[in-house]
């Protein structure tokens, strides 16, 4: 019931942004609100959301995978292993805004004296931020398909010869795989939708991404950044990039379960 | 030949060995990695906010941006505090769950009640989309439902009504996983002793369950007490305490977001922020304890 009603009021609240511009919308690369000649395109923000949540992905991949490994692997069951773990969910619980104000005064100078080009904001440094977000979506999954993984199997492996490594290799990964993968997908899921910090970050300009040191925006970003000011035309927009988002990440999450129900 | 054999052999495998080896420190590299973006963040707010924490701070309101400059120009410290935010955010927090409790609960008990049929199936499925649409857009669903339509305004219903419907999933999902692991044989004794079945749920299911569900509305809380996006677009923010639910009011992180766009507030950003950790970092962590103390 709620959530008839809600694609219902976004649906609503967008007619008047497709009404105007069709399916241009979606490929226009312009976003001009000035008077008169005002244009809107979503492509920006489609755009960049997808980089930076690509790339966060990308960052966040190495770490998340070998903290699993680390949880639900090497140390599974000991004190260091719970500690790591606690430490890993409190990352979840820190709120957005705050992980934004450490990306503006820690991250972002910290950038800027590496040389990424430019005053630190971007999509690179936005990335940066999104993977150390999503990293407990990640690892929590596929640590917990991970520690599932029958022990015979590897007991089997090892009683061959094969190191810890091979059994990982050859033994853990290949019984776990498609866990891993929803907990990725799941994870990106979250990418795409976060807002605060992005938007503290990525260096708010409307036009599509050249580069992943561009500065951008993401759909998230530009309806936080653009909303205090908007009616009309410009608010009818923003609300029909909310109903993008919510469809894009309504899918994301739709296959990342439908992989987990398929795995059970 | 069978002596070089052997050797190559030998060689063959230190190099397994060492690969391993360098694997198993990779990992444990790449975990610390991992995890030290929280010390680092955590050590920064306590070093950089501790010093504007005092009573004044949780009782007073944020002053005026003029106030704020005059007090950073003459060396001294900011003056007021952030008790607006507090008492906004306990205001919607409070708000959000009177509205998710009840009805999480209820679709909860629906779900576990009618396990494998199809309305259930399909609740369930739309209850766990719901849990990953972002807040923002959240935020803008409330805007579209009640700024527009109910209290012609920003106000703290809307900006509640958006928490609330970014809690609900989870309390579902808590409180069907938590009555699931109740054994069966509890409620056909209750039911064979005649108790009707409201009772049973009431008096049988419900206390039986209580600390999980317990530990997922004290998790619904944590994740919606830090949430800022969704409140520009429908609580707006205030500068006074305001109980009245259909005017604007602020919230901790509303007020770190406007502390954070204005240079003479910057000092206020890291105590608001520390507070605001601490709260959700205490709350995390009871309720994993009391998830703990379950099994």
């Amino acid at each position: 019931m709620l959530a008839a009603g809600m694609v219902y009021s976004l649906v609503g609240g967008s007619v008047p942004a497709f009404k105007t511009f069709g399916l241009k919308f979606i490929v226009s690369g312009e976003w001009d609100p000035t008077e008169g000649r005002e244009n809107y395109g979503a492509l920006p923000f489609i755009v960049g959301t997808l980089m930076t949540s690509f790339a966060a992905l990308i960052l966040c991949l190495p770490l998340s995978f070998a903290t699993s490994l680390f949880l639900g692997e090497y140390f599974r069951g000991t004190r260091v292993a719970r500690i790591l773990g606690l430490l890993v969910d409190l990352l979840a619980g820190i709120p957005s805004i705050v992980y934004g104000l450490w990306g503006f005064y820690v991250l972002r100078p910290a950038m800027i004296e590496l040389g990424f080009g430019g005053r630190g904001f971007g999509i690179f440094t936005a990335s940066l931020i999104l993977a150390v977000m999503i990293i407990p979506y990640a690892t929590s999954l596929s640590n917990e398909i991970i520690s599932m993984v029958p022990n015979d199997l590897k007991e089997a492996a090892y009683s061959l010869g094969a190191t810890r490594l091979e059994v990982i290799s050859s033994v853990t990964i290949p019984n776990a795989r498609s866990g891993i993968v929803a907990g990725y997908i799941l994870a990106f899921g979250r990418a795409l939708g976060e807002t605060m910090a992005v938007t503290m970050l990525i260096g708010n300009t409307n036009l599509v991404p050249s580069s992943f040191f561009d500065t951008g925006n993401t759909m998230a970003s530009v309806i936080a950044n653009q909303f205090g000011e908007a009616d009309g035309l410009k608010l009818s927009s923003l609300i029909a990039i909310g109903l993008l988002l919510f469809l894009i990440t309504g899918i994301i999450n739709a296959v990342g379960k439908l992989i987990i129900k398929k795995m059970n | 030949m069978e002596a070089i054999q052997a050797l190559k052999n030998q060689d063959h495998s230190g190099r397994r060995q060492l690969k391993d080896k360098l694997f198993f420190y990779g990992i444990i590299v790449l975990s610390l990695v991992t995890i030290s973006p929280i010390i680092l963040i955590i050590s920064k707010l306590v070093v950089e906010g501790y010093r504007q924490i005092s009573l004044d701070f949780l009782i007073q309101t944020t002053p005026d941006t003029f106030e704020a400059m005059t007090a950073v120009s003459n060396g001294e410290k900011i003056p007021g505090g952030i008790a607006n935010g507090i008492v906004g955010t306990l205001l919607m927090v409070v708000l959000a769950s009177a509205m998710a409790i009840p009805i999480g609960i209820l679709t909860g008990i629906f779900l576990y009640e009618n396990q494998g049929k199809f309305m259930a199936n399909l609740t369930r499925n739309i209850s766990d989309i719901l849990q990953g649409i972002p807040s923002i857009v959240l935020g803008l669903i409330s805007y579209l439902w009640v700024v527009k339509h109910v209290t012609s305004g920003f106000s703290a219903l809307a900006g509640s009504v958006s928490l609330a419907i970014m809690m609900l999933p989870m309390i579902v999902r808590s409180t069907e996983e938590t009555l699931k692991m109740i054994p069966q044989t509890l409620k056909e004794a209750a039911l064979a002793l005649g108790v009707p079945y409201h009772k049973v749920i009431l008096r049988v299911l419900v206390p039986t369950g209580f600390s999980g569900l317990l530990t997922g509305i004290l998790l619904g809380i944590s994740r919606i007490l830090g949430e800022t996006a969704p409140l520009l677009l429908t609580a707006l923010g205030s500068s006074v305490i305001s109980l009245d639910i259909t005017k604007p009011t602020s919230a901790i992180p509303l007020l770190i977001w406007e502390f954070y766009n204005d240079p003479n507030m910057v000092d206020l950003i890291w105590s608001s922020s520390l507070l605001l950790m601490a709260i959700v970092l205490i709350l995390n962590i009871v309720s994993k304890q009391i998830a703990a103390k379950r099994k």
